[in-house]
């Protein structure tokens, strides 16, 4: 019997020219300088002497094809045809004539699309998948970004913050959402509920003890069944077992809390690099809008907003005043479980005579 | 039209308020759509009971190993036949982006067609992996739509245990900090790695980013497993224009508080012009009749934060290249890694440049393929072996750059002393 035709793909990674809006074509790698006119909006100056404009707006990130047609006949109408979109989701339209501008702006916001996201704003969060889609999760980023993002509405349309602020939610521990001045993290706090019926068919058990970051998964026999056990005493409640065996169930409608993590800076900018830092934890899972955790990230931000000098981040801002006062200007409690006992944890204890009073 | 929709009163509370709500977009889906009927159904059922309801399963294209992300539903009736079953498979095609993202919208619309026939219409622009993800078809329409995806020019991002989708910022395209050819070097590295992208075969994830100065707003050194970081090695360039410009607006103190004073590296002073050093090493700048900032280049980290502040007044030099992180990585499975620097400075001026780059990156990739332990990424990996065997492994030589500070231990076992200073200074008595 003859095969059914199949279509071999074309394997080949494609060079962004034809996308690039003409004047940044041909000015590539030409260019000499920028500033911010007002928020929302890039200007940049080449060599040449040509100059762009470039209106940043906030999407949904996860847009249907209506959303996606508008953004499109926006771009026709104002910006030769080209967009592009940002790390965090923002859409930017490039112009070469100022007097675009100011109609651009009134269009995207017309259509319910905030113009803003550059400089010293709360920028779109980056997010996880959620509910929507992912096999794991353990909240719905998406909901938890919709809220947050409403709330900080006109801190995206304005630069209002000491520097730039960049937040990210993700739905498990596996932090998808990754490094961010603030980061919204599930934290789970009690060990895998084992559905012992389904290990044997559906999970490879060596893998899944080998994932264990404490060793706390062993095989064993449960009612007469090969299974997994769990050294609850051990048991850290990470999560990282169940990808690989789902019969380990970690997600639980009121033992997985949201958490929030500050400080994170991917910029070299000043200081290192920082990873983020965990500030509070045990928020409860609460949608369909999470008002807890807003209230949170609120509050922190609020702090920073006062209290920072200008061009410090979040991490510089904390190290600047210690970690006594960031907890006491933004109430929130430091409790034993910020006391790090991982790997390495000695080099995050104060071995100093370092103290502000 | 499509059926009647299920009640959603959870997630009708995210239409309201004033950023753009993705329930609306699924709402308006979902007039013409049976599929996102149900999957408004399914995902009010996760609202209400606080659960994820996807497992994962095999789905795939002709001819490659990975790139869709399959995902079928787990909320079943008592006979085990799904109850939202317009929407019980919702699996997500990952294609791959043009560098920095940049798009025409006759190619946004035609994803838009044919996301609209084959799948649910929903497109996120862009996943956290840099893909753009097309969320939501059936098992039977995933080939028809990646056919069409892939006639446009389009190829699949990575999934499981291979070379991921990398990620290049806006860069030379459109930023003056740009130190390279973002762009060139992403579409030279994934080109040579596509077959490793599309049939997964690595111990684990790998991922490259590309950004085109040290404020690397690609996350690269947190997040990639080989970070391409921009950087330059003579003297910072000056504009006395721009800079007296600045000065006129921001006045004395905001160049001390803002600038003089936040440079890591103490690189910067103000001098009165008259005494500004002349060195070769030295860039300097007048802000007004008679003061300057001078700048010690042999100091500075190139750390962007003096550039950001007075942007063209001081910018990057001409010697531009990168910096190659190797090890970022998120918590699993020993907590979250940095990359750290294995080659310091890498020259990317000329398009052979970008050869010694990718020729780079596949010892690499060898090495980690051969090295690694099943689901290990670079910095574990390296963390488990040590960067020097690591190094060895790769053909790279040590470099102060490299390291914080020297080590802090005895715990080291040194009788190969003369021999290594032997070879350093005939490496030196050679260059």
């Amino acid at each position: 019997m003859a095969q059914p035709q199949m279509r071999r793909p074309v394997e080949h990674f494609l060079d962004n020219k034809k996308f690039l809006h003409p004047t940044l074509a041909a000015n590539y790698g030409n260019w000499k300088y920028h500033d911010r006119p007002r928020p929302g909006v890039l200007h940049h100056v080449s060599n040449s002497g040509d100059q762009v404009w470039s209106v940043r707006a906030g999407t949904q990130r996860q847009m249907d094809v209506f959303t996606i047609r508008k953004l499109c006949d926006i771009a026709d109408q104002f910006a030769e045809g080209r967009v592009r979109f940002t790390i965090r989701s923002n859409i930017e339209y490039i112009v070469s004539d100022e007097a675009k501008v100011a109609p651009l702006i009134a269009e995207l916001e017309k259509n319910g699309f905030p113009v803003g996201g550059t400089g010293n704003s709360v920028s779109m969060v980056a997010h996880t998948q959620g509910w929507l889609h992912c096999d794991i999760p353990g909240t719905d980023a998406s909901g938890v970004v919709k809220s947050m993002m409403d709330a900080l509405y006109d801190e995206f349309k304005n630069e209002e913050m000491p520097n730039r602020v960049r937040l990210s939610t993700s739905c498990c521990e596996i932090n998808c959402g990754g490094q961010a001045d603030i980061a919204i993290v599930i934290q789970h706090t009690k060990p895998p509920k084992i559905n012992h019926d389904l290990v044997a068919n559906v999970c490879e058990r060596p893998a899944v003890v080998a994932r264990c970051p404490v060793a706390a998964i062993r095989p064993a026999l449960v009612n007469g069944k090969p299974s997994l056990e769990v050294d609850e005493k051990k048991c850290i409640c990470c999560g990282a077992c169940y990808p690989p065996c789902p019969p380990m169930q970690i997600n639980d409608p009121e033992f997985s809390k949201l958490a929030i993590w500050v400080g994170g800076k991917n910029s070299n900018a000043r200081s290192k690099p920082t990873f983020h830092k965990m500030v509070a934890s045990g928020l409860p899972n609460n949608a369909p809008r999470w008002p807890e955790v807003n209230e949170v990230v609120k509050r922190i931000l609020m702090a920073y907003k006062t209290d920072a000098r200008p061009w410090e981040r979040m991490a510089d801002w904390i190290d600047r005043i210690g970690w006594p006062r960031f907890f006491e200007k933004t109430g929130l409690p430091f409790t034993k479980y910020m006391i790090d006992d991982w790997r390495g944890s000695r080099y995050n204890l104060n071995a100093s005579a370092h103290i502000r009073f | 039209m499509a059926k009647k929709p299920h009640a959603t009163p959870m997630l009708d509370q995210l239409e309201s308020g004033p950023w753009p709500s993705f329930v609306t977009g699924l709402k308006r889906l979902a007039q013409d759509k049976d599929y996102v009927v149900d999957l408004l159904g399914h995902l009010e059922h996760s609202y209400e009971t606080k659960k994820g309801y996807w497992k994962g399963g095999t789905v795939g294209v002709f001819g490659y190993g990975g790139g869709v992300i399959p995902r079928f539903t787990e909320i079943k009736d008592e006979n085990g036949a799904p109850k939202f079953s317009d929407a019980a498979e919702f699996h997500t095609i990952r294609i791959m982006p043009p560098p920095g993202m940049h798009y025409d919208t006759d190619t946004l619309r035609k994803f838009c067609d044919i996301w609209e026939k084959h799948g649910s219409g929903l497109i996120a622009l862009h996943g956290q992996s840099g893909d753009i993800m097309f969320q939501g078809c059936t098992t039977e329409n995933v080939q028809k739509a990646w056919d069409e995806i892939n006639e446009m020019g389009f190829d699949m991002g990575g999934a499981g245990p291979a070379v991921r989708t990398a990620m290049s910022c806006v860069g030379a395209a459109r930023c003056e900090q740009s130190c390279y050819d973002e762009a060139m070097a992403h579409q030279k590295v994934i080109n040579q790695f596509l077959d490793d992208i599309h049939r997964p075969a690595l111990p684990y994830k790998f991922k490259f980013k590309f950004s085109g100065c040290g404020n690397d707003c690609m996350n690269s050194i947190q997040r990639a497993d080989m970070a391409v970081i921009g950087t330059w090695r003579d003297n910072m360039k000056t504009d006395a224009a721009l800079a007296k410009q600045w000065f006129a607006k921001h006045g004395m103190n905001e160049l001390i508080n803002d600038v003089v004073s936040m440079c890591p590296t103490r690189a910067i002073q103000i001098k009165d012009s008259k005494d500004v050093r002349s060195d070769a090493h030295i860039s300097s700048v007048a802000v007004n009749d008679s003061q300057s900032l001078e700048i010690d280049n042999k100091d500075c980290v190139r750390c962007m934060h003096c550039i950001n502040v007075m942007t063209g007044a001081l910018a990057p030099g001409n010697d531009k290249g990168a910096t190659i992180l190797v090890g970022g990585h998120s918590h699993l499975k020993i907590g979250a890694t940095m990359g750290t620097v294995i080659v310091p400075f890498v020259d990317l001026k000329k398009e052979e440049d970008y050869e010694q780059l990718v020729e780079l990156a596949q010892n690499i990739i060898d090495f980690f393929a051969e090295n690694a332990l099943e689901h290990e990424r670079t910095g574990e990996m390296i963390e488990r072996i040590g960067l020097v065997n690591f190094l060895e492994g790769i053909g790279v030589d040590i470099d102060a750059n490299m390291v914080n500070n020297p080590r802090m231990n005895p715990y080291v076992r040194t009788d190969g002393w003369d021999e290594e200073v032997a070879k350093i200074n005939a490496k030196k008595a050679a260059a």
